[in-house]
């Protein structure tokens, strides 16, 4: 067993480690102490928080690749962990929680009649000798489950409320986030429990879980809502700064290169950057042996095409501000100072626009997760191999136009999506409100 | 004696902010009788503004009225509801308030904001509204009544614009007029017209004026009776039957506020010592092209600086005063090289500026702003903001050494050295001026740029400033070249005085000659425009006391 590390793991990772010693920047700084704290006091931010937490816990853990023997596949640790979930493939559809198939067929039974009737599932309520008695064996199960998560919960908080023992008291709304792991952790040990014995979210075409699907999708929206800003912002803040603070020549050329690339069409740019990369992948066949390294290098270049096509807006939205700070007066007490024009971009300009970039980083990355979807829809998003919210989006097209239709594909990857894009977004709407700087200081 | 027309008893109104309650207004009691004029008069903070606000029920959504009452005549303002206070705002009380820019919609026509008000409180509509509309508009000596009523107000002057606003304030024909803070944003020659105007409206109509204002000189000129306001509480109250307004002050605050004010006569004592110059600046022209046409062609210049010249001499102070636009700033500016000028040369001790390296020229001469809040970067710690000349033109200085030189760059400017670790918005608009003298100062420059330093600041605070200045003249025998548009504060501070005008300097001269015997028509118009004048009867009355009382000093009482 050997560590394998893709290309968005690293980055994943590299923007992990830049997060974690951001947030010990700021907690230095006074300046950027104070508006975190607004935000560490907003209760619907710090439940959006903790989903957030959840949802990158999940993906990070997914980042984490083998390769099983020297030539096998290469899986995650989730996918170690979710090994139950991965390997009890049905034969095809089956409806959540179902104990047969969705589809009639003809089964032959043991005295040589074949009748045309829906089997029993491989392994969804394989146990059940009377498949009448699994509501009440649901229950059980997902009781049992909830039992031993909220015991987990209960070892956790008293753990946390040991160590806090003593402390003054913080401005974290404690109860709140407590109640929300608690809903968290419960709900996730009950589903855990459920989906060992049935499919929660049913199973698709050819029979795999959705639940595992939609878990395995996180990671792909995750480091496409947090890969595509990394290569956004460079541009963004880069080239925004320099056409505001030099105007003249500098200006002009930045000007000119956003508006040319703001009026081609996103979706032409992306998809010429995904067939380059698919006629690549075609004639270097043998750099590329595996399938995750193909289709993680798709995702790679996904996200730097969406990178690329997405910064003007920010880049817009700096140069304006640039414009305005450049002709406050402490910029020109930095140049009465003899400050170089480096220095004063660096100390003066761009921490006064860090409030900006923040907003739009958090408010674009719902944004971006859904394009995702968007993507995957028209056929020029992430791997058909690699699991998306879009792509099960993609596969829900068919199934909606099927008679009876199969809906729960869409459902689970609905109810994932949601939920992650509204905590993104309900969090940056606090982060946005504490950054405002037009908003009253208190 | 007749119920007064507005009476405000007891009212108490509190701020809310993050869960605690700041009491904003404390308990005020007045009363207005009807048609005479009113003046409450504080610092900035002091809640006058927040006091009229809530007569006209105007409170922002953090504020709360805690206790009291607002009698207008016999009704009680604070328990009328919302659909009757309508009836009475605009018709019965009009406002006028601080910037004409921003009170004007700029995307209607004046005619149509005044016709608004007459279609609601009057029910004029059409022809007769539009006749109304014209009449007020001559009433507030408005030229060409009939092209200005179809204009948008960015076409119009800042005095205009007011005009404007007191035109609509008018239409309702209402029986009290509050004006908060009108000439504020205005040059001192059109504030003396629009007072002019309001005091002359106010006779013709009968109309009882309500004048918030934080300047003695103006209240003293125009009001009947006056009340101080410090802190949310009315601290004194001066009745014109009693005599000249502040005439009489008990109340040490008053005493001190008086004490603070700059003034003309300042400049008497002043002694003109020949210097060796410094800076000396030679027909410099700073102007703008004007492009137009499809190959933007240079049509014309604005010319903002037209050929000024003077000579600064070491040690001293030269003050370029002018109204907003005259090009004083862009001259100061210029002078740094932080705006490019278009012609003429600024010699230092003799040599040819541009000749001299940034950094000699950087270590040679420093800038302080007029807005102590813009001044400085919200993200620097103050000990960073100091040190940022020292890195930038001293970088052999070792940090240790660095630090000492910003604590003791602090206390010069007297102020804690722990202040090092602390951010600009933790200080006050005072001591954020300090912080940006320390800041030029660290420089060791030999020529400081100072402009309109004061005029963002309370009087009380400004006399401080203008001290210090002073105090670091004497002790390290700086030049300022003073930016200023108010004429007493020049008295306070010149040796030597500019007045300019269109970007050109018009007359330069010692102060005392150009303040007390001024040449130029335009010197004299804005000394007799300068406001204060029914003041100085009063100061001299209070001086001559002062002088009675054993050198008893008014400004070193402790408040109660």
């Amino acid at each position: 067993m050997n560590l394998v590390i893709l290309w968005t793991d690293a980055l994943l990772f590299a923007l992990m480690l830049c997060l974690a010693s951001l947030v010990w920047a700021s907690y230095r700084l006074e300046h950027l102490r104070r508006p975190w704290r607004r935000v560490i006091r907003s209760r619907p931010a710090m439940v959006a928080a903790v989903i957030l937490l959840a949802f990158s816990a999940t993906g990070l853990v997914d980042s984490i690749h083998f390769r099983q023997g020297n030539n096998g596949e290469v899986s995650s640790l989730l996918d170690r962990w979710l090994t139950p979930f991965r390997t009890r493939v049905e034969k095809t559809y089956s409806a959540p929680l179902a104990t047969h198939l969705y589809s009639r067929q003809f089964l032959q039974l043991p005295d040589g009649r074949t009748v045309w009737t829906r089997p029993r599932l491989k392994f969804a309520g394989a146990h059940l000798d009377d498949p009448q008695d699994k509501w009440s064996d649901i229950a059980r199960i997902a009781l049992t489950g909830a039992g031993k998560g909220l015991a987990v919960w209960l070892g956790l908080f008293v753990f946390v409320a040991m160590a806090r023992k003593g402390r003054p008291p913080e401005t974290l709304p404690w109860i709140t986030v407590a109640l929300t792991a608690a809903v968290l952790i419960t709900g996730t040990c009950a589903l855990y429990a459920l989906n060992l014995e049935y499919h929660v979210f049913g199973t698709d075409k050819v029979g795999e879980d959705v639940l595992y699907q939609s878990i395995k999708s996180i990671r792909t929206g995750l480091v496409l809502g947090t890969l595509t800003t990394l290569v956004m912002l460079p541009f963004a803040i880069g080239l925004g700064v320099l056409a505001g603070y030099f105007r003249g020549w500098v200006d002009d050329l930045i000007q000119y290169l956003y508006t040319t690339l703001n009026s081609i069409p996103g979706v032409l740019l992306i998809a010429a950057a995904i067939l380059m990369i698919q006629v690549y992948m075609a004639t270097h066949a043998d750099r590329f042996t595996s399938l995750a390294v193909r289709a993680d290098l798709r995702l790679f270049f996904l996200c730097l095409i969406l990178g690329i096509t997405s910064w003007t807006g920010l880049c817009r939205l700096l140069r304006a501000e640039t414009l305005k700070l450049r002709e406050m007066e402490y910029v020109q007490a930095a140049r009465a100072l003899g400050v170089g024009h480096f220095r004063i971009l660096l100390r003066h300009i761009v921490p006064n626009l860090f409030h900006i970039v923040l907003i739009s980083v958090v408010l674009d990355f719902s944004g971006l997760v859904l394009a995702e979807a968007v993507l995957s829809y028209v056929n020029i998003g992430v791997d058909p191999t690699t699991y998306s919210w879009g792509n099960m989006i993609n596969s829900a097209r068919l199934e909606l136009a099927r008679d009876p239709i199969v809906w729960w594909t869409l459902a689970a990857a609905f109810l994932f999506m949601f939920t992650f894009v509204l905590a993104a977004n309900l969090f940056s709407d606090a982060v946005r409100d504490a950054f405002d700087p037009r908003r009253v200081e208190d | 004696m007749s119920t007064p027309l507005l009476q405000i008893r007891n009212l108490a109104i509190q701020f809310q902010q993050a869960g605690t309650a700041t009491t904003v207004v404390d308990g005020v009691d007045l009363a207005i009788e009807r048609g005479e004029t009113f003046a409450l008069v504080g610092e900035s903070g002091s809640g006058k503004s927040v006091t009229a606000l809530a007569a006209m029920r105007l409170l922002p959504g953090t504020a709360r009225i805690v206790s009291g009452q607002v009698r207008l005549r016999d009704e009680d303002l604070l328990r009328q509801p919302e659909w009757k206070m309508n009836e009475v705002r605009g018709r019965r009380i009009a406002m006028i308030f601080q910037d004409p820019q921003t009170s004007l919609n700029p995307v209607q026509t004046i005619g149509r904001q005044i016709q608004e008000v007459l279609g609601r409180h009057l029910g004029l509509r059409g022809r007769q509204a539009r006749g109304r509309c014209l009449e007020l508009l001559k009433q507030v000596d408005i030229p060409e009544a009939e092209r200005r009523i179809d204009q948008y107000p960015h076409q119009l002057s800042g005095g205009q614009r007011q005009r404007v606003m007191i035109a609509i304030a008018l239409a309702g024909e209402p029986e009290l007029l509050i004006a908060d803070e009108p000439t504020t944003a205005l040059d001192v020659t059109i504030q003396a017209q629009i007072m002019a105007l309001l005091k002359d409206l106010q006779r013709r109509h009968h109309m009882t004026l309500w004048l918030i204002s934080h300047d003695l000189g103006l209240v003293a000129d125009i009001a009947d009776k006056a009340a101080v306001m410090r802190k949310g509480k009315i601290v004194e109250t001066f009745d014109g039957a009693d005599g000249p307004l502040f005439a009489n002050p008990r109340h040490p605050y008053t005493l001190e506020l008086l004490a603070a004010l700059p003034r003309l006569e300042h400049c008497v004592g002043k002694k003109a010592e020949p210097a060796p110059p410094l800076l000396e600046v030679r027909d410099l022209k700073v102007w703008y092209p004007i492009r137009k046409g499809v190959l933007k062609r240079v049509k014309g210049h604005v010319k903002a600086v037209d050929g000024a010249s003077f000579t600064l001499e070491t040690g001293r102070t030269l003050a370029l005063v002018g109204e907003s636009g005259c090009g004083k700033t862009t001259l100061g500016k210029a002078i740094l090289r932080l705006i490019p000028a278009t012609s003429g040369k600024v010699l230092w001790r003799g040599r040819d500026i541009d000749t001299l390296s940034l950094k000699t020229r950087c270590r040679a001469m420093q800038i302080v702003f007029q807005d102590p809040f813009s001044a400085m970067n919200p993200r620097m710690l103050v000990g960073d903001i100091l040190a940022e000349g020292l890195v930038s033109l001293y970088p052999a200085i070792p940090a240790g050494e660095r630090r000492q030189r910003v604590e003791r760059l602090l206390e010069e400017v007297g102020l804690p050295p722990s202040s090092r670790l602390r951010y600009p918005h933790e200080f006050s608009g005072g001591q954020r001026q300090r912080l940006c003298i320390a800041r030029a100062l660290a420089v060791e420059p030999r020529l400081i740029v100072c402009d309109e330093p004061t005029s963002a600041l309370d009087v009380s605070v400004q006399k401080q400033i203008i001290e210090l200045l002073q105090r670091l003249q004497r002790q390290k025998h700086i030049s300022y070249l003073f930016i200023t548009h108010d004429l007493a504060v020049v008295a306070e501070i010149a040796d030597q005085v500019a007045v300019m005008h269109q970007g050109k300097i018009l007359e330069l001269g010692e102060t005392r000659q150009v303040l007390h015997t001024p040449r130029h028509p335009y010197t004299q118009k804005l000394l007799s425009a300068l406001p204060g004048k029914a003041l100085e009867s009063s100061l001299t009355l209070l001086r001559n006391k002062s002088l009675n009382s054993s050198g008893d000093n008014a400004g070193a009482h402790k408040y109660p």
